[in-house]
């Protein structure tokens, strides 16, 4: 398999997808001219031309407001946000159109969209530029959240949601675009709402997803070295959420951490304890272990904000809580 | 870190202790699981184990003291450590019973600010009810573990899954009656619950009758007598059986034939059990335990014989572990040797019934029209009627009437 970086294979999946249909167009801020400001949407303009790949103005609510239009009247758009910390501007495109269209039209328009671009925090970016904002979206009903955490997931998980009838916010991990992995040459794709065993364990199940599916990684890796196997759960959408997969984990395991990079309060973790409390309880030893953001503004002091990020100490340290070693 | 040894409970039941034997002097080495001291409950007498690790520092509790559960009986930590914290206030005051775990005002404003928490040192739970993890009470109870019996080591002496393969490893040959078919439960039909409930208004809370048999006991005499001959015979490894032994293996093949009787009142159901495993009453000093027989339908009469004298052995001495003494299907009680024609035993619960064994009496009996001399046993069952009905525990009454005057159909 062809080792590729998460920004490859998600410029794959679009440029197999514009080629698949011709529906199919992006727009955001300097996706066209200047290749995406991360560089995902490199060659697409020289490719498919100026009215597929469309450089806006920086104004968020008028292009989400383009797409939503697009895609009622049969096109699929994708809308690239910056960073998803300024597709606050356009949230209300989001929430109040794109997710209620289908209900609210009784069934006769749908919203075949994908908002897409990088989450959370990268290096030094500050209090305003740092933040997930997974649990946001995935509160509304109408949205679908994907959360990749891979390369391959990038590119499977993104084609899936161009071809979904549905709006589709897809949040990339904006420190993963450089990390390489294997990726499925040919039609590779990852269905919506299927989480991903990412390392098989019979200690502890750790759920995560998008950049804390390398945190847990590690931190499972260190904790092998003490003889504990912990389980790595990749949710890869957070919803639909496959609580099947984490419950099947959780029962085996009878120990959870939940590993995510956003604020602890109402955050998904939240919505995954809740999931295991109520199917799970009688397989539970111990309470349910979340390892998140801490809850403040992000510093932009360097050791502050590697202080406030979800990393595998604390994710070893959770587990060995639920252990009972600490 | 300094720890606290506390006194735990060491027993379903128990409430207070008297400190036997200090195992460790202050200033031995201890490690975690060491026996530290032993300790007399209300029902045996039980090992206390260390839970922290270093140095017995202290013993707060001179040997021979009775001391309320929970209270601090010893500290363990670093040789030069200093302890005055600890022993703040008189060394014995029990410890203060736990208080009901507030939740904080807001919830933890950061995982780095809750992970750094140090865990609670590991307590027996005191005084309120018993703390375990949902998944030890789901295997507890599959295992027929009881909670209160065993020391949590998890945070304020949560018992977790760890805890109960301590108590009794899953594989182990210690007492696992949920095995699948170990039992059926069978939920209450309308007219037993009548039945239950204007019975326990008459005679409550167990509305208890009694059926008593006279049993021709001559050719059980004969039986064991013989036995007894060829084991003398055999050689050192012989075992001599008593008439107690004959009389439980016959009550546990009868219990298999009349499964009806081999049962637990459940207040919403009655778990009938398809395995025997039989309580015997045995007097100790200053009272009586029942250690039970388990699976007493598939043991030799040779080896129901060794384990009672073992186990009885054990209780006199209080060594019974609780598992040995819980979980009965069944009961039998034996006053024979005391020269009691007859007796109404107390049902055991949620056992369904007991049986009261007399002495054999020789007498003048009327066989066939002649008066002759014979051997007379007389047995009552003690029945809870909300589970066994008259007919039915008569019929039981007859099978082992029958067993013992042509002891072959035990066996048969």
């Amino acid at each position: 398999m062809p080792l590729l970086t998460y920004r490859d294979a998600l410029n794959e999946a679009m440029r197999e997808e514009m080629a698949r249909d011709d529906r199919v167009f992006l727009m955001g801020e300097e996706v066209a001219e200047y290749d995406g400001a991360y560089k995902v949407s490199r060659g697409l303009l020289k490719e498919f031309g100026p009215l597929r790949v469309v450089d806006t103005p920086i104004a968020e609510l008028g292009f989400a407001g383009i797409g939503v239009g697009a895609a009622m009247v049969g096109l699929r758009p994708i809308i690239e946000f910056m960073t998803w910390n300024f597709a606050l501007l356009a949230i209300d495109q989001i929430v109040n159109s794109a997710a209620k269209m289908r209900y609210m039209s009784g069934g006769q328009v749908g919203c075949p969209i994908v908002f897409r671009g990088p989450g959370g925090s990268a290096l030094q970016l500050a209090a305003q530029h740092s933040q997930s904002f997974e649990s946001w979206y995935a509160h509304i009903p109408g949205l679908k959240v994907l959360t990749p955490g891979t390369p391959a997931d990038a590119k499977g998980l993104l084609k899936s949601a161009i071809r979904d009838d549905d709006p589709v916010v897809f949040i990339e991990g904006e420190m993963l675009y450089n990390v390489k992995g294997e990726v499925p040459e040919g039609e590779h794709l990852v269905p919506i709402g299927k989480a991903d065993v990412k390392r098989a364990g019979s200690d502890v199940t750790l759920v995560c997803y998008s950049k804390t599916v390398t945190v847990a990684l590690k931190a499972a890796d260190q904790l092998a070295a003490e003889g504990i196997n912990a389980e790595v759960v990749d949710l890869r959408t957070i919803r639909p959420m496959d609580t099947e997969t984490v419950l099947n984990s959780v029962g085996r395991t009878h120990r959870c951490v939940v590993v995510e990079e956003g604020w602890s309060f109402a955050g998904v973790g939240a919505q995954v304890v809740d999931v295991i409390q109520q199917y799970a309880f009688d397989e539970l030893d111990a309470p349910v272990l979340r390892v998140t953001g801490a809850d403040v503004q992000m510093p932009y002091n360097k050791q502050l904000e590697r202080a406030a990020k979800a990393d595998p100490a604390k994710v070893i340290a959770a587990v060995k809580r639920v252990l009972y070693l600490a | 870190m300094a720890s606290k040894v506390l006194l735990e409970a060491l027993s379903p039941t128990m409430e207070e202790g008297r400190l036997v034997e200090w195992k460790k002097n202050e200033g031995d080495p201890v490690r975690v699981g060491d026996v530290i001291a032993e300790v007399e409950t209300d029902k045996a007498v039980m090992e206390l184990v260390a839970r922290g690790e270093g140095v017995l520092l202290k013993q707060l509790v001179p040997a021979g003291t009775t001391a309320a559960v929970a209270s601090l009986v010893g500290i363990i930590g670093q040789p030069d450590e200093d302890i005055s914290d600890l022993l703040g206030g008189s060394g014995a005051a029990p410890a203060p019973a736990k208080v009901a775990v507030t939740p904080p005002a807001s919830p933890p404003s950061s995982p780095a600010a809750s992970l750094s928490s140090p865990a609670s040192p590991p307590e027996p739970s005191a005084g309120g009810r018993t703390k375990a993890s949902p998944l030890a009470r789901k295997v507890a109870r599959e295992r027929g573990l009881d909670l209160g019996g065993i020391a949590g080591s998890g945070p304020e002496g949560r018992i977790v899954l760890r805890d109960l393969d301590k108590a009794a490893p899953a594989t182990g040959a210690a007492f696992a009656p949920a095995a699948a078919g170990a039992f059926h439960d069978v939920p209450l039909t309308q007219i037993r619950k009548t039945i239950a409930k204007r019975l326990a208004l008459s005679l409550g809370p167990i509305p208890t009758f009694y059926l008593t048999t006279e049993v021709d006991m001559d050719r059980t005499w004969e039986a064991r007598a013989a036995l007894n001959e060829a084991g003398k015979r055999a050689g050192a490894d012989a075992v001599k059986v008593s008439f107690n032994d004959i009389i439980m293996k016959a009550t546990a093949a009868a219990l298999t034939a009349h499964p009806a009787c081999n049962a637990w009142w459940q207040d919403d159901r009655i778990r009938y059990w398809n395995e025997v495993h039989l309580s015997v009453a045995v007097a100790v000093e200053d009272g009586l335990i029942t250690p039970v027989v388990r699976h007493a339908d598939r043991k030799s009469l040779r080896e129901i014989s060794v384990e009672v004298k073992e186990m009885a052995g054990r209780a006199r001495e209080r060594r019974l572990k609780p598992e040995e003494y819980t979980g009965g299907t069944f009961s039998v009680s034996n006053l024979g040797m005391f020269d009691i024609d007859q007796f109404t035993a107390i049902i055991n619960p949620p056992e369904a019934g007991i049986l009261a064994v007399g002495s054999i009496v020789e007498q003048a009996v009327v066989k066939q029209g002649v008066i002759v001399p014979g051997r007379r046993l007389r047995l009552t069952m003690s029945c809870d009627h909300r589970v066994i009905d008259g007919a039915t525990g008569a019929a039981f009454l007859r099978t082992l009437k029958g067993m013992l005057e042509n002891p072959l159909a035990i066996v048969y």
